[in-house]
């Protein structure tokens, strides 16, 4: 690519940044009763948006405010270091927990480096191979969603990307330590998922988790992508809909318009959040916790039955 | 002007000044539905009867024709007999989901075209006189997606093979988690990997088999998960679709690109076995697994 058409790209993403700020700041600024309700056809295309939003709380900007220290460690062993997953060790409230999760980058550079948030397989395997590190040595494990999915590329695949993602959905079902989840930002079907099978799942007021993004939904189900609002409503994937299938143990509130306007606001009610569900993980013993994690997913889903 | 090329001063062969004229459409075809069936591949016309007594794979080139989840049992199992459970359980539309078609009428025609209630089938049968709980996926059901009926049927048939202690066979054919059923779909994928990993602690042999295609969400989770996969030939077999590959990097996919031998060829898969042959491979292999002194 060429110097100049690099500018250029950098150039227009600051200005649609721009865009989307402004009309975010209109939005937070409008009185609650002209938003768009929970139920109007937009409210989940606004709340995809806020997700992905250029200024939200990144991962590591989480971990800056969530934890004392952070000493990020590298690598799967065996292939690569996927800078689309951070991990490594923390203290949170003067314990020593595995923190990891997906980053994306503010910048083109940094979004060339982070992959866009979208892990190969040697990002499940380093997250995994992180997991297993603190099973061996009891410490509990949270982790930290915000991806638009798993890499759907060349050298991906071949490595195994389903197999990545298959392998660490059976482990973290047995994994003996505590394991809780956060979406942040955007909970992208399976690559969300591969490190979110957990004991509990905690998702920011403005996040969102789906099968498939609106704008593939509406091309796949619509042939167009005119029908994103419409895909979005129709998904069921925000927050408050993950709650009512029962799938999301608690919905950690935002500041008014979005986290994007307040990092310390929203990390501070995270933090509360997430020392009391692992308060109450961690009481149990492991074979109880495995047990009941498999509970919590063995109920999810919907269906009639007739003999 | 170079000696090779027509200069136009004389032709080699005579054409009759007569016009050209095309038969009318529905006479250019030979009409022979239910008798012969044109190969995909190779482009042989097969005769039925001789497809059906071949595994449905051509006898010509070895494609392997996609076949139906009762089919599928039939050729799998002993006598092609078996015992169908949890048959009753169909999909409420949890998410009232709508696009240009609704979603209720999507399985209203997928059940009519298929005869059954859902995606995949679950039923208990013997191989090679191993008894062994068996679900196959139905293909022709919205793509073999799998929602949350699915997911429950599956989890059963795991959860089955848990307590009568014997062998699971998945038969995969999916197009991966059904977008109509959302994050439900997706959900799924954990709830059946967390009933593989009790059936892996139980030291209770799975087979998890991958036929054309096998992608998106169940791949990702139970295809990949048998303590052995195993593919027929050619399967396409991959997380991403191969479209949505060449939209990421903007090129062609290399020819054979996520089929059943690149994924041999790559460590993803411990045997590409034609269809013919499965009955012997498995069942050998159960006499290998289904012996766990520690159970």
């Amino acid at each position: 690519m060429t110097i100049e058409k690099a500018q250029k790209i950098v150039s227009l993403e600051d200005q649609m940044e721009e865009r989307s700020r402004l009309r975010l700041q209109e939005q937070a600024q409008q009185p609650d009763e002209q938003r768009a309700g929970p139920s109007s056809p937009g409210a989940a295309w606004d709340r995809v948006q806020i997700s992905r939003h250029q200024d939200r709380p990144y991962t590591l900007d989480c971990f800056d405010r969530l934890f004392d220290s952070f000493r990020e460690i590298h690598g799967d062993r065996k292939y690569a270091d996927d800078r689309a997953i951070v991990g490594g060790m923390a203290s949170f409230k003067g314990a020593p927990v595995m923190v990891l999760g997906h980053q994306k980058g503010r910048n083109t550079k940094e979004r060339l480096e982070r992959n866009y948030g979208m892990p190969k397989p040697e990002g499940y395997r380093k997250a995994l191979r992180l997991m297993k590190l603190a099973e061996k040595f009891g410490r509990p494990v949270l982790t930290f969603i915000d991806t638009p999915g798993a890499y759907p590329g060349l050298g991906a695949e071949k490595r195994g990307q389903a197999e990545a993602i298959a392998y660490n959905l059976r482990s973290m079902a047995g994994l003996r330590v505590p394991l809780i989840a956060t979406v942040l930002g955007e909970g992208g079907s399976g690559g969300a998922l591969a490190v979110g099978l957990a004991d509990r799942i905690l998702m920011l007021e403005n996040s969102i988790y789906s099968v498939i993004s609106p704008e593939s939904c509406s091309a796949i189900l619509w042939k167009d992508q005119n029908h994103v609002r419409e895909a979005a409503q129709s998904l069921k994937l925000t927050a408050q809909d993950l709650q009512r299938f029962g799938i999301v143990d608690e919905i950690v509130a935002e500041p008014p318009g979005g986290a994007h306007n307040d990092w310390d606001q929203t990390t501070s009610a995270l933090s509360r959040a997430l020392s009391r569900h692992l308060e109450e993980v961690s009481a149990l013993d492991p074979e109880d916790r495995i047990d009941s994690r498999h509970e919590k997913f063995r109920k999810i889903g919907e269906y009639a039955s007739r003999v | 002007m170079s000696p090779l090329r027509y200069d136009g001063g004389m032709a080699w062969f005579k054409r009759e000044k007569r016009p050209f004229r095309a038969l009318p459409e529905e006479d250019r075809r030979v009409r022979t539905e239910g008798v012969f069936t044109k190969c995909p591949d190779c482009g042989s016309i097969i005769w039925n009867k001789e497809l059906a007594e071949n595994f449905l794979v051509c006898p010509r080139c070895g494609h392997h024709f996609k076949i139906g989840a009762r089919k599928r049992m039939e050729l799998l199992l002993d006598d092609g007999e078996f015992e169908e459970f949890a048959a009753g359980i169909r999909s409420s539309d949890p998410l009232e989901f709508e696009d240009r078609k609704n979603y209720r009428d999507r399985i209203e025609a997928s059940r009519r075209s298929t005869g059954l209630n859902e995606a995949v089938i679950c039923a208990e049968g013997s191989l090679r006189g191993h008894r062994v709980v068996c679900a196959a996926m139905e293909y022709s059901f919205i793509g073999g997606s799998m929602g949350s009926v699915v997911g429950e049927k599956i989890t059963l048939a795991v959860e089955r093979s848990l307590e009568r202690k014997i062998p699971l066979i998945i038969v995969s054919a999916s197009g991966g988690a059904r977008m109509m059923e959302g994050v439900l779909s997706l959900m799924q994928m954990a709830k059946i990997s967390s009933a593989l990993s009790r059936l892996d602690r139980e030291g209770l042999p799975y087979v998890s088999l991958l036929t054309d295609p096998t992608t998106g969400g169940v791949t990702a989770s139970f295809a990949m998960l048998g303590d052995l996969n195993l593919a027929e030939p050619k399967a396409l077999i991959g997380f991403a679709g191969p479209r949505v590959i060449e939209q990421t990097i903007r090129q062609r996919l290399p020819e054979g690109f996520q089929r059943s031998e690149f994924l041999l060829e790559h460590g993803m898969l411990d045997a590409v076995v034609q269809r013919k042959d499965l009955r012997a491979f498995i069942g050998d292999w159960l006499v290998f697994m289904d012996h766990a002194p520690s159970r």
